[in-house]
């Protein structure tokens, strides 16, 4: 499998803050990768130095093989950008914010499948104005993808949406990832990026805190905690071997006759390992 | 070039169905021009050599209605795109940068230029002012005005900080600049001092350039001085846009 994205020793500064200290991933083709922290965390200024917006002060960066910082034309054909905020023209209908932007590409998607994509079909001649926040982002979406880019970057896809709006906009994310669609995702949802993305990389304070598949940084991180009672008072051993430690004590219990009370096993969720990496101020 | 007829359209589109834009930048002159004519359009203007107030009043229309639209259409639309972010996503597409100025620019060349035609149509059924001579003369002012005030549009969009404030900025500086260039009335009243101002101004100079052409049936090419006068305003505005113009919001960037 080639790599759709490599960053390697990425720096970036405003004047005396350090948002990026050095952050390094790789994206292969076809992965969902979510980039996940809380706001102020780097994602932002990490996913703009990718789409070419940004300069950076240090490290490297290949998207599709090209530095984004000096890519012309022929590279955007190939990607796609949805920003932290949805930018169209109010008073186009759907289909024409779609066509005009279907214009700017070589081969673009047809733009009624794209309109399908977004599941907007009910809303294709309506005036953008006239939709909802997350029909809006979804067209943004829709935008973002009409170039058939290889690879989409997504910046807070779904933030602000409520409950349903979020999860129509994961169908749509799950669909791109069917089309084969490389796809970088930001976002301080931890059950979006859980949801969406093969990898996660939970970036704090400007550096990479932990990276690996959903599953696995649970599995890495903290230890399970074995909780019982013992003369009305709670004990907790946290352990990285589980079955030994239970083995033993339910043995030792069993040779004396007593009864573990209120035994519980319990594997950290990943919402409490992304709590212990990201800090305490997270604010959502 | 398909690129750029593709992008055109679309600014086409954009400009007629965003109302208020198109209302106060398009429409706004025509009404002015109706409403001042029908007040004083049958009055004689004894400092300037007794011609036909309506007449006159067509030259300054014709002034107004180019920073109007240019001007501070332009400004007023780009300024808008930029704070929203439309023109940051635009930089995110292959559409080339000059191809979409360039659109743009040839959309409000073409509003001004309907406009001008829809001045002069007024002006020969309403108020009889004879219809130009100098078809080509009028062709090259129009273009040269929209392209000069397109150029000080863009640069002032520089300035202005918030979509919020486009508006209020805008009118600050067209409106005043188009009383002082004598749009509405002739400027020969005015006391010395603000003469002196109307005088540097590029709209004066304009306005006087489709006075000799339109009324005086002079070719452009006999005002020079005119012509260079606005084309130099033009440049400086053009040197400042490449300068000051950015894709990305002011705010929160």
């Amino acid at each position: 499998m080639s790599r759709a994205i490599t960053v390697s020793g990425l720096q970036k500064s405003y004047g005396s803050y350090e948002a990026l200290r050095g952050v390094d991933f790789e994206i292969e083709t076809g992965e969902v990768f979510g980039l996940l922290g809380p706001n102020g965390a780097g994602k932002t200024t990490t996913v703009e130095i990718l789409e070419g917006y940004r300069r950076r002060d240090a490290g490297s960066v290949a998207v599709l093989d090209q530095d984004p910082q000096r890519a012309g034309l022929d590279w955007r054909e190939r990607i796609g950008v949805v920003l932290q905020s949805s930018a169209m023209y109010p008073n186009l209908s759907v289909t024409e914010s779609l066509e005009l932007f279907a214009g700017y590409y070589r081969s673009p998607l047809d733009v009624g499948r794209v309109v399908e994509l977004v599941g907007l079909e009910e809303k294709r001649d309506a005036r953008v104005r006239t939709l909802s926040g997350g029909q809006q982002r979804r067209l943004d979406l829709g935008l973002g993808l009409v170039g058939d880019p290889e690879v989409l970057f997504l910046d807070e896809p779904t933030t602000g949406f409520d409950p349903a709006a979020r999860r129509a906009a994961w169908e749509v994310i799950r669909s791109l990832r069917s089309l084969g669609k490389t796809i970088l995702l930001t976002t301080h949802y931890l059950d979006e990026a859980e949801s969406l993305a093969d990898r996660v990389a939970v970036l704090r304070d400007g550096r990479i805190a932990a990276m690996g598949r959903p599953e696995d940084l649970t599995g890495a991180a903290p230890a399970t905690e074995i909780r019982y009672r013992r003369d009305g008072e709670e004990v907790v051993v946290s352990t990285h071997e589980p079955t030994r430690v239970l083995h033993e004590l339910t043995a030792e219990a069993l040779a004396d006759g007593r009864e573990l009370e209120n035994l519980s096993v319990r594997r950290p969720t990943l919402e409490e390992i992304y709590l212990a990496l990201t800090g305490d101020e997270e604010a959502e | 070039m398909h690129l750029f007829r593709h992008q055109l359209t679309g600014e086409q589109r954009l400009y007629w169905r965003s109302r208020e834009l198109a209302f106060f930048t398009f429409l706004f002159p025509l009404l002015i021009f109706l409403l001042l004519g029908s007040v004083y359009g049958d009055d004689t203007i004894k400092k300037e050599h007794g011609v036909k107030a309506s007449a006159y009043l067509l030259a300054g229309i014709l002034g107004y209605g180019v920073v109007s639209t240019a001007f501070a259409g332009l400004a007023i639309v780009l300024v808008l795109r930029r704070e929203s972010g439309v023109l940051k996503r635009l930089r995110g597409t292959p559409l080339p940068p000059a191809t979409y100025l360039g659109s743009v620019i040839t959309s409000t060349v073409i509003v001004y230029a309907i406009e001008a035609v829809a001045l002069i149509v007024l002006a020969r059924l309403l108020y009889d002012v004879p219809l130009p001579h100098e078809w080509p003369s009028v062709i090259l002012a129009v273009l040269l005005g929209t392209l000069a005030f397109a150029a000080m549009g863009i640069a002032v969009t520089g300035v202005i900080r918030s979509g919020d404030g486009a508006s209020a900025v805008v009118n600050a500086i067209y409106l005043p600049v188009s009383f002082l260039a004598g749009a509405f009335w002739s400027a020969q009243s005015f006391p010395h001092f603000l003469e002196v101002i109307s005088e540097i101004l590029p709209l004066t100079h304009f306005i006087r350039l489709m006075r000799n052409i339109v009324l005086l049936h002079q070719p452009i090419w006999d005002n020079w001085e005119q012509v260079a006068v606005v084309a130099a305003w033009g440049l400086a505005g053009l040197v400042l846009s490449v300068r000051s113009f950015r894709w990305e919001p002011r705010e929160g960037g």
